[in-house]
This record gives C-alpha cells, structure tokens and sequence, in this order.
C-alpha cells in the first residue's frame, strides 16, 4: 500500500514555459519517511503543492491515499498535514489561538488528537499566550507542526522546515519526525541541506526539475562508485588550485576542513595523492580514505 | 458553524491587533466628520464687505452703522456704482456686497416693505451661506427694534444673490456624500486586504488545503467588517445629528437598512479586488485610486453630475456611491420613503449580487 | 596574520532590558576568513550591524580598519563591503547596471569602473548574461555576482550575512572558492553561515549563545576542546543551553 505514487508528472509555468518539474515519478510507502533533496529551484515546492492540490500538473498522474490529486482533491484535504515552506500561521494570533483556530477549520478540537502532539506541544506551551509572529524560528516550526498535526493527519508533507534554523532546533525537529513515524503517519520531507538526508528512510535526490535517483541513503552511497579520499593541508585554498591539476582526480572539492578527491582508479592510494602534493610544494598533507556522504553523491549526480 | 463563528473570530482578532487598522477603520470617519464639522461651525470674522447705499436716509445709515459695529464684518468702503462692486469682486478684495436702494426709509415707511440686495462670493459656498446668514440675522435684529416702536410692523426683505456658484450646494448635502465616501473607504480597502494578505502570509495555501469551504472564507471575511462598518455608520450619523446639527427628516430603520445595503455593496466589491489582486499592494493600490477617485468625481457630491459631459455622466452610474448619495439625501434630509428611492435600492442590490458571484467564480480552489 | 582588521571590545547593545548582544570582545586578522555563528536570536546580526556602522553600541569599543565605530562610520563604510541572502542586488536591473550601480555608489572612476567590470564578468564567465535582468538568473549566479558586486570596490572587509542559503552543492563550492580566492587576495570575510560543514571552511569561528560568544577557534581546535566529531556537534553543545532562556 502506497501513501504516495507520482507518474511522470510536469510542471510547467507561464509564458517562458519554464519546465519546474520534469517527469517525476515516486512512490512513497505508508508509514514512511520519505525526503526530497534538491537545492533552491529544483522543484521540491512545485511537488508539494501539486500533491497538496494546490497545483494543477500539466501532464502525469498522482495519487495521495489512493486519491487522485485532480478529481479527488476534497478528500485528499481532508486527510493531509501541509506545512508550507513559508512560515504559514497567524502572526497576530497567539500559540493557542492558532492552534484552536486550525483544529477547528479541520473539524476537530485540540483535545482530540492531544496525544499525537503532545510531545511537541509542551515545549511550546510556556508561551501559549506569545504572539507567534514573536517566536523564535526553531518555535515557529515546531507550532506549524502542531497545526498541520492536529486533524491527525495520514500523510504529512513538510516543505523545507528546517530551512533558515539554527542546527539545535533542526535535530530537535528531525526528532520529532521520527517519532511521527513511529504513530504510522508517512512523511514526506523537503530540504536543502544533504545531512539530513541520511535521516530519511528513503530519499529522491532532484535538481532542475529532474529526478536523479530514487533509494535509501545506504543504497545511494553504496552506489557511488568511486575511490573517495580526504585531503588536508594548511592552506586550503593552495591545496583546492593544486588538486585541480591533479588529472588523475575525477572531481576534488571542498569538504568541511578537507578536500575530497574522487577517483575511479582503485590502484591510486593515498600516498601516490600525497607525492603529487609533495611535487607541487605542499608536504605534509594529510590523505585519509573517506566514507561516501549523500553531499558527494549528489555531486558526482550534478557533475555528470 | 462551529468552524466559521471560529473564523469570524479570528477575523475580529487580526482588526482589534492591529493598530493601524483601527485607526482606519475608526479614526479616519471621526476625523472626516469632524473636519467637516469644524469647516461647517467655524465663524467667519472681519470679512471685507461693500455697501452701496443709495438711498443714504436715516433707516439706511442705521443699517450700515449696525453693520459697521458688527464683529463678523469689515466695510471695506462704500461706493457708488454697481460697477465698482464688480470690480472689487473680481480683484479678489471682498466677499460680499449689500446694496441699499435709493428711498430705503420711504419703502418702510409708507410700504412697511423694503428690500435690500446682497450679493455673496459663492466660489466658497461655505463661507458665502455663514455670511449671508449673518447679514440676515442684523437685518433681522434692526428689523425687530424698529417693530418695537411702532404698531404697524416693518418689513425688510433681503434678496440675496449667488455669485459663482449659482446653485450654492447645500452643506448639508455634504454629509450624505461624506458617508457614501468612508464607508466605500473603509469596507473596500479593508475586505480587498484582508484575503490577499491570507495569500501574501502563505496562511490561504494551508486555508485551502482544509475541509474549509471558500464561500465561507469569503463570507467570514465580510461579518466583521459589515458589523464594524455599521458601528461606524451609526458614529456617523450620531456625531452628523449633534456635531452638525443635520436633520434627519426620513425614517432612522430605512436609513440604517439602506446603509446596511450600500456596506454589502462595498464588502463585496472589496471582496472582489481581493480574489483578483496577489498582493496587498495592488489591492490597495486599486482600492484607493480605483474607488476613492470615482467615488469624489462622479458621486454628486462635490461635483453636479448633471453639469458633466454625456460620457462621464454615463460613467458616474457604475459608481455604487452615486446611488447611495441619492438615497440618502432623499431619505435623510428629503425625508422620503422607500417608495422614492427603490430604484436606486435595486441597482445597488444588483452590484452587490454581481461582485459577489463574480468573486466567488474567480476564486481559486488552487494556487494557480 | 600581523595586521588586525576587526578589533572588538566588550561590545554591547541593548535594546530596553534587553541585552542583545553582551560585552562581545574578539579579533580578526587580515585576509582570515571568521565564521560568525550562532542560533537564531542569539544576536548575531545585532553584532554584525555594529560592525557595519549601522547601529551605535550601547557600550564598549571597536575599530573596523583602524577606524572607530562610533565616529567614523562614514570611513568604515567605504572599506567594508556587504552582501545578505535577503538583499544585495536590484532584480529588475541588468547584470551591467548593477554592477554599475555599486561601483558607483563607492566612488569608483569612469575607467576603473569600466575595467573592474570587464574583469569581473571575465571571471564569472557571465559574457552571455551582462543584459540579462537579475531576476532571471539562478540563484547561483545570483550569488556570486552577489559577492563579486560587494569586493568591487577592494573593501578590507566584506560581510557575508547567510550568503549561501538554498544552493546546490556544487554552486556552494564554487561560491566558497570565490570567497577562498578574495581571502588570499588579502580580503578579510567576515560571514554568518547555517551550514556547519560551510563553518569548517573558515580559518577561525566564533559561537554566540544567548548574545555571548561561548568559543572562539579555529575549527580543529574546538572539535578537540568539546571532543567533538564535527562542528555541528560542538555547536549542539553549545546552544543547546540557550533554549532554557529563550
């Protein structure tokens, strides 16, 4: 049983024709959570609001709960959480307020479906009586978690909550969703940043529109190919512009404080990387083997 | 139900949080009414006025000593020929002029009937009616000490002229127009704003994936605002009876379900900009230079439609302000039924029902 | 690391009770790259206004370029440069004409101008786009003329508020190789980041909690002070005790 399945759906918009999503297809499993990786543009929004029905395809099919987006759009909204990427609430409304005025607009009251947020709740309700539009960030997105939870959703689709919020507040929320999981509803994730998805149980990387792969983050990393090593030196910036003439390197780039350097060759060891820096007046590098990252996966994606 | 008295609710929350809003809402009908008031009751003091008294007996220089003395005048100077008067008209130099004909204290005499010209500057009709009113009421004063005196009673009638501006627009007329001119402000920008402000927040796109039914949206956009506008109506009309002392001379129900009728009228037409408009920007900016401009020009009540070229007469009966001005002049100062006016009432009840089906056809149950 | 560009004293900025930045007090040397973090509120672009001569402190000492920031605003703001996420570019104006513009804005000459955008376009390898309007470009591109626009002027400084939100990882790196390049150029980047990996790119950061700065080295240092796996970790221990507060 599928909570999500997209056929070869595309968007396209206005005059330019503007092609944001480019025959993309999916399927998210019940109970699942489900991550769009992409960069700013990539079309994760675009996704969203055409499964929420807010869009309309242009072409291709999809189905929520077995609903179709276009013909049963009222009973698909009577069944999602949608958290848009915008921090979407009443500013002028207070925590409580917001969360009583959207109970409400579902059917439901707050005392209904307590238990499911419950957890998250709390830690908001100090400042139950705080204007939301003067919370914190890592505040706010915990309070349009609440409202998009509170009519217990079966399918929750979250754009870019932690986009804009500060690393404590984004661990706090991926906690969250773990434990959202854990109550059976499926999740499905956008964000732009590539650790969190190794979070996810099953990931779509997607750029310009386009899909470049659809699996677990184990499988993608397992798939990645390449020798990875990681470099390190005093001067970064040296160290960047020598690895760049490295012509036995696929790609090198930065990578926290070192520089990863992809090759397919698995006869190069870490010492032949560190004679040709050695050659090139950079001695003492270090050069370590490095664990494959979905960040470099998504790289070798873009590059090809 | 439930859900939208929660609306409604909410609604009332965004109005009363929101300062400037209130202000609006509240401040500008206060403030409109009282500027107008104050420009209605302010005296006029020490204005320059010429008399012609060609009759120079002793009736006539008793007149002119009185009015000499009085505060609210100035004799400029007296003079001899209608052309003179003209010209310090024209130059600007004075705002009346009273004309004393020749055998003024034989006409009282032996008539008990004599009359007196004025002529008033009515390119500022305001002060042109607050002057002639004070000319009237010396006349009147020096009339009825004359009276005193003697058995058969004097007349003195004063025949007034208008210059410039013939018809003299009534001031009382002003107040209708003014109504017709906050309400149209208030319910239009106010309603235009709030759904596009749903849209700019990002709120309508979780509004609208919810069970919640865009009738109801709309509708529940429009309850505060009609219930607030009415409180307003009602500050108006309250502050017109005391401040202005306007009559009301119709019916105070038919008065109020008239103005309940023309605040529909305006919540849907502002209820309309809104669905069409993305930004609060353009809602306002179409509600201010798409409404409020109409509504001055072709409403009546600062410019006679009647005296404006056939196409723009054409134009001034789309403006659902003309129709309430009507109205309400009719009823509040004419003092006529609903027999007069259910004409009007009908048009403005068909604008109404076309802005809202034709708002409630453009909006969007998606984003695009 | 001889000349000292940004010497902060026990700055402070107060807002009624509120202390929103408290006696921040740190150095930043010429051509270093200082990461400026911390989580959202803890008054980091309170500090970085002070710093740009927007905002007078409520106390304490600064000088940014040797000048002073109470006094010389005006100075200061001809030898720093400044680039947001939120704003740094006209959309409705061409690749050219902002340039242009903000050469402009610092008093750059006819020729200079000319030269240092022919340089700049070279560089960007933007030859195709100089007409295009900004609002059509990728957000990639964006930022990256973005930050070519804020050194054009040969600032001592440039802050970078969030610069890199929202991009691919490619398009990231190569904006953090324009950032390498002016820093060896001798430029000093003063930037605030979400992207703890990004942090690992700076030569040195400093961590705000709760209008404090709690640590201030370079990236290894601290992993090895908090015996931290990443930054992400040392900053987690960080601020997780500001949430109390908040």
């Amino acid at each position: 049983m599928f909570s999500v399945t997209v056929n070869d759906i595309t968007k396209v918009y206005g005059k330019e024709k503007l092609v944001a999503v480019d025959r993309v297809s999916f399927s998210v499993n019940k109970g699942e959570l489900f991550g769009l990786i992409g960069p700013d543009g990539a079309g994760k929004t675009s996704i969203f609001r055409m499964l929420t029905t807010l869009l309309l395809p242009d072409s291709g099919s999809a189905t929520v709960n077995g609903y179709d987006i276009v013909k049963d759009y009222r009973l698909i909204r009577n069944t999602v959480g949608y958290m848009p990427g915008k921090f979407s609430l009443y500013q002028d409304l207070t925590v409580e307020e917001n969360l009583h005025f959207f109970a409400t607009v579902f059917g439901t009251g707050i005392q209904e479906n307590y238990q499911l947020i419950k957890d998250i709740y709390v830690q908001i309700e100090p400042f139950k009586n705080r204007r939301a539009g003067k919370l914190s960030g890592g505040m706010k997105q915990k309070l349009a978690l609440c409202c998009a939870l509170i009519h217990k959703p079966t399918v929750l689709f979250l754009d870019e909550p932690t986009t804009g919020v500060d690393p404590v507040s984004r661990k706090e929320f991926w906690e969250m969703l773990k434990r959202l999981k854990a109550q059976g509803i499926s999740i499905v994730v956008s964000t732009p940043y590539m650790d969190e998805a190794d979070l996810c149980d099953r990931i779509a990387l997607i750029q310009a529109g386009k899909i470049l792969s659809v699996e677990t983050p184990e499988n993608i990393k397992a798939g990645y190919g390449d020798t990875l090593f990681a470099v390190k030196s005093a001067n970064m910036y040296r160290l960047l512009e020598t690895l760049k003439n490295y012509d036995k390197a696929l790609s090198s780039y930065a990578f926290g404080e070192y520089a990863h350097v992809s090759l397919n060759d698995n006869k190069i060891h870490a010492g032949d990387i560190k004679q040709f820096l050695a050659g090139r007046n950079i001695q003492e590098a270090e050069v370590i083997p490095a664990a494959v990252t979905i960040e470099d996966c998504f790289i070798k994606f873009l590059k090809n | 139900m439930k859900q939208f008295m929660v609306f409604v609710r909410k609604e009332f929350y965004h109005v009363l949080r929101d300062r400037k809003t209130l202000l609006i809402l509240f401040g500008m009908p206060v403030m409109q009414i009282l500027i107008f008031g104050f420009a209605l009751t302010n005296e006029v003091k020490n204005s320059r006025i010429v008399i012609m008294d060609e009759a120079k007996d002793p009736a006539s220089q008793q007149l002119v000593a009185r009015i000499a003395s009085s505060k609210y005048f100035e004799i400029e100077r007296t003079i001899t020929g209608q052309r003179q008067i003209d010209e310090a008209f024209k130059a600007g130099k004075i705002k009346m002029a009273l004309i004393l004909p020749a055998g003024f204290n034989e006409a009282l005499l032996h008539e008990h009937t004599a009359q007196v010209q004025v002529i008033a500057d009515a390119s500022d009709p305001n002060i042109a009616t607050t002057l002639t009113n004070y000319i009237h009421s010396i006349v009147q004063d020096f009339q009825s000490e004359l009276n005193e005196t003697i058995t058969a009673p004097y007349r003195i009638v004063p025949e007034t002229r208008m210059l410039y501006n013939p018809q003299q627009k009534s001031v009382y007329s002003m107040v209708p127009g003014v109504m017709a001119l906050i309400l149209m402000l208030v319910c239009v920008m106010m309603t235009a704003i709030s759904i596009v402000r749903e849209k700019e927040t990002g709120t309508m796109e979780i509004l609208l994936v919810s069970p919640f039914k865009p009738f109801l949206v709309i509708l529940s956009k429009a309850v505060p605002y009609l219930l607030l506008s009415f409180i307003n109506i009602i500050t108006i009309l309250i502050m017109s009876v005391w401040l202005l002392e306007l009559p009301v001379n119709g019916s105070i129900p038919l008065l109020l379900a008239v103005s309940i009728l023309y605040i529909i009228t305006c919540l849907s037409l502002g209820i309309f900009i809104s669905i069409k408009t993305e930004t609060q920007q353009a809602a306002m900016t179409i509600s201010l230079m798409g409404m409020l401009l109409p509504t001055i020009m072709f409403s009546g009540f600062m410019f006679p439609i009647e005296n404006m070229p056939l196409p723009l007469q054409v134009i001034s009966n789309i403006v659902p302000a003309k129709w309430f001005n009507i109205i309400i002049k009719a009823v509040m100062i004419k003092g006529m039924g609903l027999m007069a006016i259910w004409k009007e009432v009908l048009i403005l009840a068909g604008m109404t029902l076309f802005f809202l089906l034709a708002g409630l056809k453009s909006f969007k149950i998606r984003l695009a | 690391m001889s000349d000292t560009v940004i010497i902060a004293d026990k700055l402070t900025k107060k807002f009624g009770d509120f202390i929103a930045t408290n006696q921040i007090s740190f150095e930043v040397y010429k051509g270093e790259i200082f990461g400026f973090l911390g989580a959202n509120g803890a008054g980091k672009t309170t500090a970085m206004r002070m710093l740009c001569g927007l905002s007078v402190p409520s106390a304490g000492k600064a000088t940014i370029a040797g000048f002073d920031i109470y006094k010389q605003t005006e100075q200061i703001k001809r030898k720093i440069g400044y680039m947001s996420q939120k704003f740094s570019l006209y959309e409705d104006l061409t690749v050219l004409e902002n340039i242009r513009f903000f050469g402009g804005i610092y008093g750059l000459g006819y020729k200079e101008l000319k030269d240092k955008s022919e340089q700049l376009i070279e560089k960007l390898g933007m030859h195709n786009q100089t007409k295009k309007l900004v609002a059509e470009l990728p957000l990639g591109w964006k930022q990256k003329l973005a930050f070519s626009v804020a050194v054009l002027h040969d600032p001592a400084i440039v802050f970078l508020d969030e610069p890199t939100g929202g991009v691919d990882p490619v398009t990231r790196r190569q904006f953090w190789e324009l950032i390498y390049e002016a820093a060896n150029r001798g430029v000093t980047v003063f930037v605030t980041t979400h992207y703890m990996d990004e942090a690992e790119y700076c030569n040195r950061i400093s961590i705000m909690v709760d209008g404090k700065i709690e640590a201030l080295d370079t990236p290894v240092n601290l992993k090895k002070a908090f015996n931290a796996a990443s930054i992400d970790d040392v900053f987690y221990q960080l601020a997780r005790g500001a949430k109390r507060i908040e």
